[in-house]
């Protein structure tokens, strides 16, 4: 347990660390940011330290002052581009370079769509470091990518990471395909819940908070389902059986259009908005109603309020009137009143809309953690 | 033959010169006391003790003795569960008890050993037809020949036998072996033996018709062949031929302990039929592994490169195919880095008409074909002109369409030379968020044999970018609403938010924007270059493919 104790010895010297690797960051300061990481690592030794307690919380105050509106989009993929070289830079760095890895062998994936490949690449760099064969196959991988590689390498296990709730349909169907394939799976990530709820909603085998927790229970080893066991998808969630997430999903595109020709008649203000402000709203009821797909899909009510919350903020961050929020969900509540799970969540939403009280912190399910 | 059917109770008077007695189902009568009273001949047959005056302890088995005993006891308007069932001799009967007015019980016997028997085959067969059902599945859901090799020891182990043994075709003296012990856990081993040690074992990998089980003295099962913790000596094995397509896919040894029954025909018949499942599943498992990487090499050449910094410019590159499962299409990219610092690097992208493998063959040979052309990369035109005629002569029936950029760092500033031929003209993100389109336009190659250009000469200060992209970005169709194309314009616009970005991330965001535009929907290959002059001079060191000079 030497790696617990250096990392408490560390905590005051990363602390200060950590203030410098953010204002080099802030700054696009690549040289800087750098220095300070390297720095560290050889004042303490402990590269998991620096890996998760002095770049991941960086790397997460780049999501929270992004939704405060405190980066700017340029900003925030400067910072995290420069986490990546960073993390490169140590990786390769001739004083920190791991053995031959003989370990087991385990996959890092994020799951298609998934953009935010930082977690899983930290995650990637602590089980090299405690001696395991990673493959890390990084953001965006197609489902038959990913499995392609199971049946070539054979790993132990996968560790799919997910920032984005509305990849959870995604992750699932890789969570079962990886399965099928005998290789059990360990879910991480924002969008699997603060508590992994949506990881054990969709059969993963197991679900960790952050990447020490992942290494431990991938260390302790993850038991693999019994091949005799025909399992499909859709066991997990039976309630899909009743088509409300195959009908909002298929009729997307005719609810975000239903929605903004009528939005426009009954919110006077839209009237005014200019083609960039029009696009933008199509664009925020398009991710509206992706979000209610998905509490559909894992029969999740609290979702879908939680992202109209953040929403809200957002918005609010960025000086935009939340006003045209709850007429927006009563027009999708209208043209969706045939289905009685929908009109739950949109009826939900728009109350824990009525009870905010505005200026909340930020941090919420649309960013890494 | 209905046996639900009880017997009318027939009256104490009939006595045995009645029907019953000659009745073809054995007929016992006895007293509240278990005193037999009566026998019919079937039942004297059955019985060879039973007389009157005998007790029913003592001349029949123990289970008749208490079903009576537990009819006399019955309370009042009582249930029971009848009929009662045991053994007599080697052969089974329901006992049926009529109960006279007297206390006197008549009991009938039905055998039924045969549909016993037919019922036991009937669900031996259903359970080794579910099992051989999962074990199908099972099977073939993966296509990683170890994994498959652990699932045969596993099923094997569990349903079949005590522990089992997958035997791989030798490598030379090398065996493969897979075992799984009586505890379920599976273990690899490579072991240097004469497989002829084991009965029936060379024969098994030759793909001979197997030894029967009772010819293989469990006494020769070497060690090798017996896993950990398999603790007891062996009692019985069974060598099976795992059969593939056409050469063996190995063999599989089941061992029992010597506590357990020795393996019936029935069971080796069986375990044979799991064997032709599991051999042809670790033959497609082995086919797969073969033909992926062949594919892995073959299409080596055919990615995207890892773009990275080079003589102190950035460039980046992300490449997304059409197809899901796709790994390479007809876009393509390529940066050759100049042979030192003075010198140009030449950056191509193009996009070959046609999506899929054949354009990506294609893609190859351009890609080949420009390389081969470097030395004259000073003059864009006649790159081009060279690479048209070779195109315009092999007998490909396609075009490309491609973007060259010669770039140079001088001071702080990166200088470029650009030539579309035919492509989208590559887009500059200046410091300030202004956008602007390269000034160059050219024919594309491969369709003509007379074509021009014109090359833009370009300049970038720190933090400005030059993207270079092909049509499957702009043309990607999608949106909020479902039918639009990205289009240029909101590409443009996407742009001026990277000012000052590093090259990886604008490609990540440009490409990122793209694939959300496009959502669930189709889509075009999609590549991106991103050519970028570095805002810090130590920039070019931390690529993390170098040692750099960052610790100084």
């Amino acid at each position: 347990m030497t790696r617990r104790s250096a990392h408490a010895d560390g905590g005051v010297a990363l602390d200060d660390a950590r203030e410098r690797l953010w204002s080099a960051v802030h700054g696009g300061d690549e040289h800087g940011a750098v220095a300070v990481v390297l720095d560290a690592a050889r004042s303490s030794a402990d590269l998991e330290a620096v890996l998760l307690d002095l770049i991941a919380p960086v790397q997460a105050k780049v999501g929270v002052e992004w939704a405060a509106n405190r980066l700017t989009v340029a900003q925030e993929h400067t910072a995290t581009a420069i986490h990546e070289r960073v993390i490169a830079a140590l990786a390769h760095h001739p004083d920190h370079r791991t053995r031959v890895p003989a370990g087991p062998r385990v996959t890092v994936a994020c799951v298609d769509g998934e953009w935010h490949a930082l977690p899983a690449r930290l995650l990637s760099e602590v089980l090299r470091l405690r001696g395991w064969n990673v493959d890390f196959l990084g953001a965006h991988v197609p489902t038959p990518h990913l499995i392609a590689h199971l049946h070539r390498t054979g790993p132990q296990a996968v560790a799919l990471s997910s920032s984005i709730p509305t990849h959870l349909p995604t992750a699932h169907s890789a969570i079962t395909a990886c399965q099928a394939t005998g290789v059990p799976v360990i879910a991480g990530g924002a969008a699997f819940g603060p508590d992994g709820r949506y990881a054990r909603a969709l059969g993963a085998d197991a679900w960790a908070p952050h990447a020490r927790e992942a290494a431990t229970l991938l260390e302790r080893g993850l038991s693999r389902r019994d091949p005799l066991a025909a399992h499909q998808a859709v066991d997990d969630l039976p309630h899909l059986a009743d088509q409300e997430y195959t009908m909002v999903v298929r009729t997307t595109h005719q609810l975000v259009k239903g929605t903004l020709t009528e939005l426009e008649d009954r919110f006077a203000p839209m009237r005014g908005y200019t083609e960039r402000q029009r696009r933008h709203t199509a664009e925020d009821i398009a991710h509206i109603v992706e979000y209610l797909a998905t509490a559909l899909y894992v029969a999740d009510d609290e979702l879908f309020a939680r992202f109209i919350l953040w929403t809200a903020d957002i918005l609010t961050a960025r000086r935009v009137p939340a006003r045209s929020l709850d007429p927006a969900l009563d027009l999708l509540a209208a043209q969706l009143k045939d289905f009685p799970r929908a009109c739950h969540a949109l009826a939900h939403a728009r109350e824990a809309l009525r009870s905010r009280t505005p200026a909340q912190k930020i941090p919420g399910p649309g960013k890494p953690a | 033959m209905d046996t639900s059917q009880q017997p009318p109770a027939s009256p104490r008077s009939v006595g045995l010169g009645a029907t019953w007695g000659s009745a073809p189902y054995p007929v016992v009568v006895a007293d509240p006391s278990g005193g037999v009273v009566e026998l019919n001949a079937a039942a004297a047959a059955l019985f060879p003790g039973a007389v009157t005056g005998s007790w029913l302890t003592d001349v029949t088995p123990a289970w008749i003795a208490d079903a009576h005993a537990r009819v006399r006891t019955r309370p009042e308007g009582g249930e029971f569960r009848w009929p009662a069932h045991g053994a007599v001799g080697d052969r089974t009967f329901e006992a049926h008890p009529t109960c006279a007015d007297d206390g006197d019980v008549m009991w009938w016997l039905v055998d039924d050993t045969d549909r016993r028997l037919a019922e036991d085959a009937l669900k031996n067969e259903r359970e080794r037809t579910a099992f051989l059902a999962g074990a199908s599945s099972a099977l073939l859901s993966s296509l990683n020949v170890e994994r498959c090799m652990e699932v045969t020891a596993r099923l094997a182990a569990e349903h079949l036998a005590d522990a089992a043994v997958i035997v791989a075709p030798p490598r030379g003296k090398n065996v493969p072996l897979t075992y799984c012990g009586p505890d379920g856990a599976v273990t690899h081993r490579t072991v240097q033996e004469n497989i002829d040690l084991l009965p029936g074992l060379g024969d098994a990998l030759r793909g001979f018709p197997p030894v029967p089980s009772r010819w293989i003295d469990p006494a020769t099962v070497p060690a090798w062949a017996v896993p950990d913790g398999f603790a007891q000596p062996v009692g019985s094995a069974v060598v099976t031929p795992l059969p593939g397509h056409g050469v063996p896919a190995g063999a599989l040894v089941l061992l029992r302990a010597c506590d357990r029954a020795a393996f019936s025909e029935g069971e080796e018949i069986f375990a044979r039929l799991f064997a032709s499942r599991a051999g042809a599943a670790m033959s497609a498992a082995r086919m797969y592994a073969e033909q992926a990487a062949i594919t892995t090499t073959l299409m080596r050449e055919l990615l995207p490169p890892q773009l990275h910094s080079v003589h102190g410019v950035e460039f980046a590159g992300k490449y997304r195919p059409s197809g899901q499962a796709d790994r390479v299409g007809g876009d393509f990219y390529d940066v050759h880095p100049g042979a030192d610092a003075d010198q140009e690097s030449l950056v191509v992208l193009g996009d070959v008409c046609g999506k899929g493998l054949e354009a990506a063959v294609l893609t190859g040979k351009i890609r080949n074909t420009v390389q081969a052309l470097l030395p004259l990369a000073d003059d864009h035109q006649r790159l081009l002109g060279l690479l048209n005629g070779a195109l315009m002569n092999s007998h490909h029936a396609r075009f490309a369409t491609l973007a060259l950029a010669s770039v140079v760092r001088r001071g702080g500033n990166v200088r470029l030379r650009v030539t579309s031929a035919g492509h989208p003209a590559p887009l500059i993100v200046r410091a300030d968020g202004q956008v602007e389109q390269a000034p160059t336009r050219g024919t594309l190659v491969g369709a003509f044999w007379d074509i021009s250009s014109t090359t833009a000469h370009l300049e970038l200060a720190p933090g400005e970018t030059c993207l270079f992209f092909t049509d499957g970005i702009t043309e990607a169709r999608g949106g909020p609403l479902g039918d639009e194309l990205f289009g240029a314009e909101r590409l443009e616009a996407a742009l001026t938010q990277c000012a000052g970005m590093p090259a990886e991330a604008v490609v990540e965001h440009v490409q990122m924007l793209a694939a959300q535009w496009v959502g669930r929907g189709g889509h075009d290959d999609m590549a991106t270059v991103a050519v970028t002059a570095p805002h810090h001079a130590h920039l070019s060191a931390v690529n993390g493919h170098t040692r750099g000079r960052y610790t100084a």
